[in-house]
């Protein structure tokens, strides 16, 4: 017997509930309203009365207005078809729903059952299974999807049978497994699993001992993610968190990116679906959709569905994680969804913490953080959620409470600057206050100098430690004035701009420079640090800004080509007379 | 607002505030309207028997035993062509004297567009002026506000851009807008001949403040008219966002809610991008552009409001006086439209970005070299070059007053960097250089 209830009181979307039966706390249920079913989630309980928060615009709800419970919390639906599909934030398929706009009440199945799918069986009969074992496969794109034993089953099963090779629908029973007491169970290509709840199935969480490439020089070349980390960009609106973001989406080395677009502008959106259609993924030469999941609850969508978004962004991240995946999770902006738990604890009049976010805000920023990670499967294969999310700060100030609690549960900081975004120096990320906490890992280390160069981190170290002395030069300058300091501070300011010009910045929206491979991001490296050695001669510093400008100039020209092109090494090549004509000048005197 | 037959009337008032009132009452929706003592109000909170009502025209002089009549409905304007060339009040009434507006009755504040129905933005709207034009580029379907402070013209300069641009109606959301800048629109547009495209609903400073909480839903729902069943192109002007602000808190402060960063409530982020999110590019051809005014307090742009605006829209024209050429120009720096992409070297000549790009960066310069002259230091050659730089281009491309075409605008920035610089200097692609640079 489900629990029913009836209508109460209602602030906007936060609606109190007299029940009839048990209820339990995020329990879904659907309000009745002039004849359309509105969904909910439990969030409060005191003795008969239910806080819930309505999914929905609570227009037209009356006092006495019917509830159903569900007698079960808000879930997502796994299965092949999730990959290039665009949800809302309850994984409603936007795609196929009808109208212009956004119907109240209305939901949408999130998978095709019609659809077939070519299975092929992996798993025997009579072998030993437990949950997210795998039990066969369908190729979903490219990828293989693998048909797994559901979360949700506990202890060991004998498979019966598995359905042979062929075509099914998700609906379709591919699989009888035996369980402990004797009972045969139905397995189909399809399951459900809460989205607040982690999906565990796996047998450890080793630390992260490689790097995700994302092509973006500022991030791989000074402050790697390692795959399976979690990092996060806070920066005040304008700094390109979200041009940033998208280049990671375009050209991160996962094998499957989930984006939740959480609170944002809807045009982001539209973005995307226009945009990653027509593009290619570098690192398979398919088409970038083919491996991307959406999970879309723009600002202008309702508050609480927001908060859902990101835990079904991270369900789906983690479904796809048990099949031995290189998944990326990318939320944007987790600042909307912690509002959105404010503008909730707020209408229940709950004592407010820092800015008015409710006290466990923290607690619930790293409890999701921790969500990400490499794992090894219970048949020792790997497969990884890394998770990138942008925080939005009120006022571009860090000292508050989304910045300050996802500083303790992320690895990565990548601080976005106004300043730097003002001089239009994009990526605007501020190279001395970013930090990877990956850099200190020893796998990690041992990892990039045996893929990247040896000696790598060093050489990360001395380009840091460069910027940072050519920052001190810089403020020595402006306070002592041009001709009121040694030439070297000249020097090593311009040595930092070098850096700056060259391996910081990026345009995003060149199709070369935007996405640089790990080698060719060595050969820059290395080419600038070889500068940045030489001890250089300058009679006054107006000739130290010229030359270096020359350099930044060839240099950027070399950025824009094709690596290793006529073009690049025709700009190499003037480069190195330039430096020739430097060095000779130096020796002469 | 009209009686419907067999209405229950309630006469026993339990509580009044300076915005709201509350009564026992039954059978009442959420966000339905009422009438109290003959003024509109709207249903914002119920609780057991308890219904809360927010009183848009204020609850001076309410007395307890005020006639509330519940009218059934949540708020709703009628739409036809027949809006076109019409001014209304808040509640959408005539205020031109002219007849009622016959049509279809719709609810105002109504449902989102599902995103994925969106189309990109990809038309180019040209206001002539450079500082938006050539380093802001706006884009039908985009929101996009101006920041300004309150002694900037920036009711004028809207008002240029409105009548500037290539579109088939102007909606104009005038919020707090005083006397004054009322008539100065009004004139404006019967000036420019173009009283017909464009609708107006005012709340002017002489009302009660809470009355303007209506204004931008109203404005909306007529854009959505012509934009969703008439295709239109349309372009919706809502001045000034930060006194409507100002009207959500007074409302939640009166309804006991705990106030977030600068007495605003935590709910200010979703309210205002429910209003700004209904700019949109349609399918079939419409559109909604949303250009607004926030006005700043002293130009900090770190207050929640302003802060909440910039996160929502795609981008900002911030407006600055400039001592160095004497007049209000369009910040390179705090400026964005985050469109413009969509339409630079797409719709306009392929050095645009370049150009851009190098102009804000040797403008940047200047300011440098401005902050060592004002320390007391020697400049170096450069350091002038920039300086003159900056000022003429100020002067012929950043200010208000600029009235160009798009390849005018890119000739001229050519023109200033062979004048002031050498190519290295600019760092432009060498293609680009090549091809356009004048000596």
């Amino acid at each position: 017997m489900k629990s029913t209830g009836k209508v109460t009181g209602i602030v906007s979307n936060l609606v109190t509930v007299e029940t009839d039966g048990p209820v339990s706390q995020n329990e879904l249920c659907f309000v009745t309203s002039g004849g359309v079913r509105l969904m909910a989630e439990v969030i409060k309980v005191t003795g008969k009365t239910a806080s819930i928060q309505v999914f929905e615009s609570t227009r037209g709800l009356k006092n006495g207005d019917a509830v159903e419970f569900e007698g079960r919390m808000l879930e997502a639906t796994l299965g092949p078809g999730l990959l290039s599909s665009c949800y809302d934030g309850l994984q409603n398929d936007l795609t196929t729903m009808t109208g212009v706009f956004l119907r109240k009440g209305e939901y949408t199945s999130p998978l095709d059952h019609d659809r077939l799918w070519d299975f092929t069986p992996i798993a025997k009969p009579g072998d030993k299974v437990v949950a997210a074992d795998w039990l066969g496969e369908v190729k979903e794109g490219w990828l293989p999807h693998k048909i797994m034993v559901p979360f949700s089953f506990e202890g060991e099963y004998t498979v019966k049978s598995v359905t042979e090779a062929g075509q099914y629908t998700i609906d379709t029973v591919i699989a009888v497994l035996t369980d402990e007491k004797g009972e045969d169970v139905n397995v189909t290509m399809t399951q459900k699993w809460p989205v607040k709840v982690a999906i565990k199935g796996y047998r450890e969480k080793p630390r992260p001992n490689r790097i995700m490439e994302t092509g973006v020089r500022v991030i791989d070349t000074l402050d790697p993610i390692a795959e399976g980390g979690t990092g996060f960009i806070p920066g005040p609106f304008g700094c390109g968190k979200t041009v940033l973001q998208h280049a990671i989406a375009k050209q991160g080395d996962a094998q499957v990116i989930v984006m939740a677009a959480c609170g944002e502008r809807a045009n982001e959106v539209v973005e995307i679906f226009t945009e990653f259609p027509e593009l290619i993924d570098p690192h398979t030469g398919r088409h970038l959709m083919e491996r991307t999941t959406i999970i879309c609850n723009t600002s202008n969508m309702p508050v609480a569905a927001r908060e859902a978004s990101v835990y079904t962004a991270m369900t789906i991240c983690e479904y796809y994680r048990a099949m031995g995946l290189k998944v990326l999770l990318l939320a944007d902006s987790t600042s909307r969804w912690a509002q959105a738990l404010r503008e909730m604890s707020n209408r229940m009049e709950e004592l407010p913490g820092a800015d008015a976010f409710p006290v466990d805000l923290s607690a619930i920023i790293s409890s999701f953080y921790a969500r990400a990670g490499m794992v090894v499967l219970n048949n020792g294969q790997t497969g990884s959620v890394t998770f990138i999310g942008t925080v939005s700060p009120a006022g571009g100030n860090l000292k508050e409470p989304v910045t300050e609690s996802t500083k303790k549960a992320a690895r990565c900081f990548y601080a976005l600057e106004q300043n730097r975004a003002d001089k239009k120096r994009y990526p605007a990320v501020n190279p001395i206050d970013s930090y990877s906490k990956y850099l200190e890992y020893p796998e990690i280390q041992e990892y990039l100098s045996e893929k990247v160069a040896p000696g790598w981190v060093e050489m990360v170290e001395k380009t840091k430690n460069i910027i940072r002395r050519g920052k001190e030069a810089n403020e020595q300058i402006n306070i002592l004035g041009d001709d009121g300091v040694p030439m070297s501070y000249h020097e090593l300011f311009w040595k930092s701009e070098l850096i700056d010009f060259i391996i910081l910045q990026q345009d995003a929206f060149d199709p070369v420079d935007s996405l640089t491979p790990m080698d060719r991001q060595r050969y820059m490296l290395e080419l600038v640090l070889d500068i940045c050695d030489r001890e250089f001669t300058f009679d006054d510093y107006e000739k130290c800004r010229d030359a270096f400008k020359e350099l930044i100039n060839l240099l950027k020209q070399m950025n824009y080509s094709e690596f290793m092109s006529e073009n690049f090494m025709k700009y190499r090549a003037e480069l190195d007379a330039e430096l020739q004509k430097l060095t000779s000048a130096a020796e002469a005197a | 607002m009209k009686r419907k037959a067999f209405q229950k009337i309630y006469t026993q008032l339990e509580g009044i505030t300076k915005a709201t009132v509350s009564l026992k009452a039954s059978g009442v929706s959420n966000d339905e309207l009422a009438t109290v003592d003959g003024r509109l109000a709207q249903v914002v909170k119920t609780k057991g028997e308890t219904v809360t009502l927010q009183i848009f025209g204020g609850t001076e002089g309410i007395p307890t035993d005020a006639e509330v009549v519940f009218l059934g409905s949540a708020p709703t304007l009628k739409v036809s062509d027949e809006l076109a060339g019409r001014f209304f009040n808040a509640y959408g009434e005539p205020i031109d004297g002219g007849p009622e507006i016959e049509g279809d009755e719709r609810e105002i504040g109504g449902p989102s567009v599902n995103p994925y129905k969106r189309r990109q933005p990809s038309q180019l709207i040209p206001t002539g002026i450079a500082g938006i034009d050539l380093n802001n580029t706006i884009v039908s379907g985009q929101k996009i506000p101006f920041f300004a402070d309150p002694d900037q013209p920036y009711n004028n300069v809207m008002a240029q851009v409105a009548l500037r641009a290539d579109v088939d109606k102007i909606i104009l959301g005038g919020m707090g807008l005083s006397n004054d800048d009322y008539l100065y629109f009004r004139h404006e547009f019967e000036r420019a001949g173009a009283l017909d495209k464009i609708i107006s609903f005012v709340n002017t400073t002489e009302q009660p403040p809470v009355e303007r909480l209506l204004i931008p839903d109203m404005a909306l729902t007529a854009a959505e008219y012509f934009a969703v069943d008439k295709n239109e192109k349309v372009l919706v002007l809502l001045t000034d966002m930060t006194l409507y602000a100002d009207a959500l808190s007074i409302v939640s402060n009166r309804m006991d809610q705990i106030p977030s960063k600068d007495s605003m409530p935590g709910s200010l982020y979703s309210d205002l991008a429910k209003i700004y999110e209904k700019a949109v590019q349609l399918p079939d051809g419409g559109s909604i552009t949303i250009i607004a005014v926030t006005t700043l307090n002293d130009g900090d742009i770190t207050h929640a409001i302003p802060d909440n605006t910039g996160y929502i829209t795609e981008g900002q024209l911030y407006l600055r006086a400039d001592p160095d050429s004497g007049k209000v120009i369009i910040d390179p720096f705090r400026s964005l439209s985050r469109l413009k992409q969509l339409v630079i070297g797409k719709q306009t000549r392929e050095d645009h970005n370049q150009v851009m790009n190098t102009g804000v960066r040797l403008y940047a310069d200047a300011q440098n070299a401005k902050t060592k002259l004002e320390n007391g230091f020697d400049l170096s050659d450069y350091d002038l070059r920039c300086l003159d730089f900056a000022k003429e281009y100020a002067t012929r491309l950043l200010a208000i007053d600029v009235n160009i075409s798009i390849d005018e605008m890119l000739d001229t920035a050519w023109e200033l960097f062979g004048k002031y610089f050498t190519k290295a200097e600019t760092g432009i692609k060498q293609s680009l250089a090549d091809k356009y640079w004048k000596n």
